[in-house]
């Protein structure tokens, strides 16, 4: 089976002719190692015994009451896995890739810095040097992450340029792939990014919507009527919804960063964008007429991106999956309502796959998946500040 | 009385493209060109207008930026420029005005991100680069592989579509690159982003000599050349030489615009020099 290039007309490989070799490289490993048995075998004893997959759905009965819902409402426990999100899937995955091509150096962007502990944490594991690029900006908000990155072995280098958050760490992680491609392994975190990246990370990330489809059957009894999952590069929500594309009656919704509404700033790039060439793909994106690219703009540093990965600007155009947002302060209400009624502290990424849910409750058909790609600790500096909560004495 | 006329052709023959210009500009010379790199709008637009057009003197080639708001192959000092120029307001028309003024001089060959060419229309794009008088593009991002629609529309504007090939592209691809490219090829001297600093040692010279076996079309070395006398090694090896960098930074470290425009006459006559003697 050959590696997906293109989704419909995105995708491609637009990036600098330094990194072509390195492509097709990693092409031949990912299409050599994927149903490898070894390979298979280290990555389900990993996912198995060091991430604690399979990650179950649990019942929010507390969120459906407090909602209103007409259905039940399940979350995919994806806050459980090992460092807190589903980042690791993907990390792990490519890192036993990048062990097998023979790279000693791992390189990564992240927003949220999920990504970023979870690629620090797979370098630890498998003793490769490590480099994380971050937006200053990022780093500020997501400042428990820099902390566990920096104890986790890895070097954190903040990114100035631009708004200094995903975006700009992007760009610069690449410059660094095109200095440093001999040597080096680039683990991006989302799927996004040049051919075959947006389809290694779908790949790694469909463990979620496999175990989905299979916990809701077994423990359910039905398939869910609508799975939603939040949308900054497109990795937890391909992830989940690769396991119901060929179901025609299930429902699928991406949720973008709605930021201050669609009238402000915001990082709806669906929604609100064109096609157009970012970070090596051609995909949806934020950009003037002219082609230079928007900042974006979101309260959670993982959706806080301009552009998306190409097989959601496919899935958009073919009206297989529809893509919504959720504002800043939708998001941090549904934020605050999930830990208080469930106990759960989402992520701010997650909390806008909720505030969906919540403010869509009428429309949905049930039972209704969600993807809780991630926990909040790291998000409650932030959180607290935008509402009234501290730990003054 | 019998009025002969001329055929048609005679009268108005077609325009040469871009190509043939940029064939004719190396057949003529009978030593390595010299490709100086101006930033459209850095540090404003009059400046590198003016900047331009002082090297145009000196230079065989001009490479005009067009600034990209997210440029992947550039190191600080031309992303830095760039971004000047975009905080400015400055649009790809303006710089396209630059090249406009050069007509008569050297050709003109603009260097700009994809994104930037396919905003308005791949076709739209070029058609006015070519009004402007550019002979030819070259578009870090967009490897050969992803080039199909554009050549066309290249081809049909008659701007020359320039690939790049790097250190760590193979014997292969080589040969498809020098295929494909027209005017020249961009070969890159080092793995990395523009603004480092090249250094001439076995791996480069062995990397030249492999591109310019595989390659049909004139190979033009760019990216960490700062001096006459690096200028000079390479352009004992090369068809030409690509200095950009090292001119931003002077120019950004001129104390005022006069001292800049003195600067950049006495390194476009440095280099120039280097490359004759
Ligand atoms: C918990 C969590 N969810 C979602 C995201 C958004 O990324 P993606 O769209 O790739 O899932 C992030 C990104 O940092 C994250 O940390």
């Amino acid at each position: 089976m050959s590696v997906t290039m293109r989704f419909g007309p995105y995708g491609g490989r637009y990036v600098p002719e330094t990194v072509i070799g390195a492509l097709d490289e990693l092409t031949a490993a990912f299409e050599r190692y994927r149903d490898e048995p070894e390979f298979l075998g280290e990555l389900g004893e990993l996912l198995g015994h060091y991430v604690g997959r399979p990650t179950p759905i649990y019942r929010a009965r507390r969120l459906e009451e407090a909602w209103d819902l007409s259905s039940e409402l399940w979350l995919k426990r994806e806050d459980l896995c090992h460092t807190g999100a589903h980042k690791i899937n993907n990390a792990l995955g490519q890192v036993l890739l990048a062990q097998r091509m023979g790279k000693q150096r791992i390189i990564a962007e992240t927003g949220a810095g999920q990504h970023g502990v979870a690629t620090a944490t797979a370098s630890a594991l498998l003793g490769l040097e490590c480099r994380v690029y971050m937006g200053r900006t990022d780093m500020h908000r997501q400042r428990l992450n820099v902390i566990r990155m920096r104890m986790l072995g890895a070097e954190v280098m903040p990114v100035d340029s631009g708004s200094g958050t995903l975006k700009d760490a992007t760009s610069e992680a690449i410059r660094d792939w095109v200095t440093n491609v001999e040597h080096t392994h680039y683990i991006i975190g989302s799927a996004v990014g040049p051919a075959p990246y947006p389809e290694i990370v779908a790949h790694f990330q469909s463990i979620i919507g496999i175990e989905s489809r299979a916990q809701m059957l077994d423990e359910v009894g039905v398939l869910p009527g609508t799975v939603v999952a939040c949308v900054g590069g497109g990795s937890n929500a391909i992830g989940i919804f690769r396991g119901f594309l060929d179901d025609p009656d299930v429902a699928l919704v991406g949720v973008e960063a709605g930021g201050e509404g669609l009238g402000g700033l915001h990082g709806a790039s669906l929604a609100k964008g064109s096609p157009g060439v970012l970070h090596g793909s051609f995909s949806y994106l934020l950009q003037d007429p002219d082609g230079q690219v928007a900042e974006a703009h979101s309260v959670s540093a993982g959706l806080d991106y301009p552009g998306v990965g190409p097989e959601h600007s496919h899935l958009r155009d073919l009206g297989r999956v529809t893509y919504s947002n959720a504002t800043d302060e939708a998001a941090l209400s549904a934020f605050l309502e999930c830990s208080r009624r469930e106990g759960l502290i989402p992520a701010l990424e997650t909390s806008h796959a909720l505030a969906y849910v919540r403010d869509s409750a009428a429309t949905l058909a049930g039972p209704v998946l969600v993807c809780l790609s991630g926990r909040g600790d790291k998000d409650v500096d932030q959180a607290g500040a935008a509402l009234g909560i501290d730990a003054s004495a | 009385m019998s009025i002969r006329l001329a055929p048609r052709w005679a009268l108005t023959p077609v325009p040469e493209s871009g190509a043939e210009r940029l064939a004719r500009t190396f057949r003529d010379a009978d030593r390595p060109l010299f490709v100086p790199y101006v930033m459209g709008g850095y540090p404003d637009l009059e400046s590198s207008a003016r900047h331009a057009a002082i090297l145009a003197e000196h230079a065989d080639i001009i490479e005009l930026g067009i600034p990209f708001s997210d440029p992947l192959a550039d190191g600080p000092t031309i992303q830095a420029a760039g971004q000047v120029a975009l905080d400015a307001g400055v649009r790809p028309w303006d710089v396209l005005a630059i090249a406009e003024g050069l007509k008569g001089g050297p050709p003109v060959v603009v260097m700009t991100y994809f994104n930037t060419v396919i905003a308005h229309g791949a076709s739209d794009f070029l058609g006015r680069a070519a009004d402007a008088g550019v002979a030819g593009i070259i578009i870090p991002d967009l490897p050969v592989d992803e080039a199909g629609d554009i050549r066309t529309a290249a081809r049909a504007s008659g701007v020359a579509l320039i690939a790049l090939a790097a250190p760590t592209t193979d014997d292969a691809r080589m040969q498809e690159i020098g295929e494909q490219s027209e005017g020249f090829v961009y070969l890159v001297a080092v793995t990395g982003v523009t603004g480092g600093e090249m250094t001439m040692d076995d791996r480069l010279r062995s990397l030249v000599d492999r591109a310019r076996r595989h390659i049909p079309v004139p190979v033009v070395v760019g990216f960490g050349v700062r001096t006459p006398e690096q200028a000079r090694e390479i352009g004992d090896i090369a068809d030409g030489v690509v200095i950009a960098s090292e001119i931003i930074r002077r120019i950004g470290d001129a104390p005022d615009p006069a001292a800049a425009d003195a600067m950049v006459e006495q390194f476009g006559a440095g280099i120039s020099a280097a490359l004759r003697a």
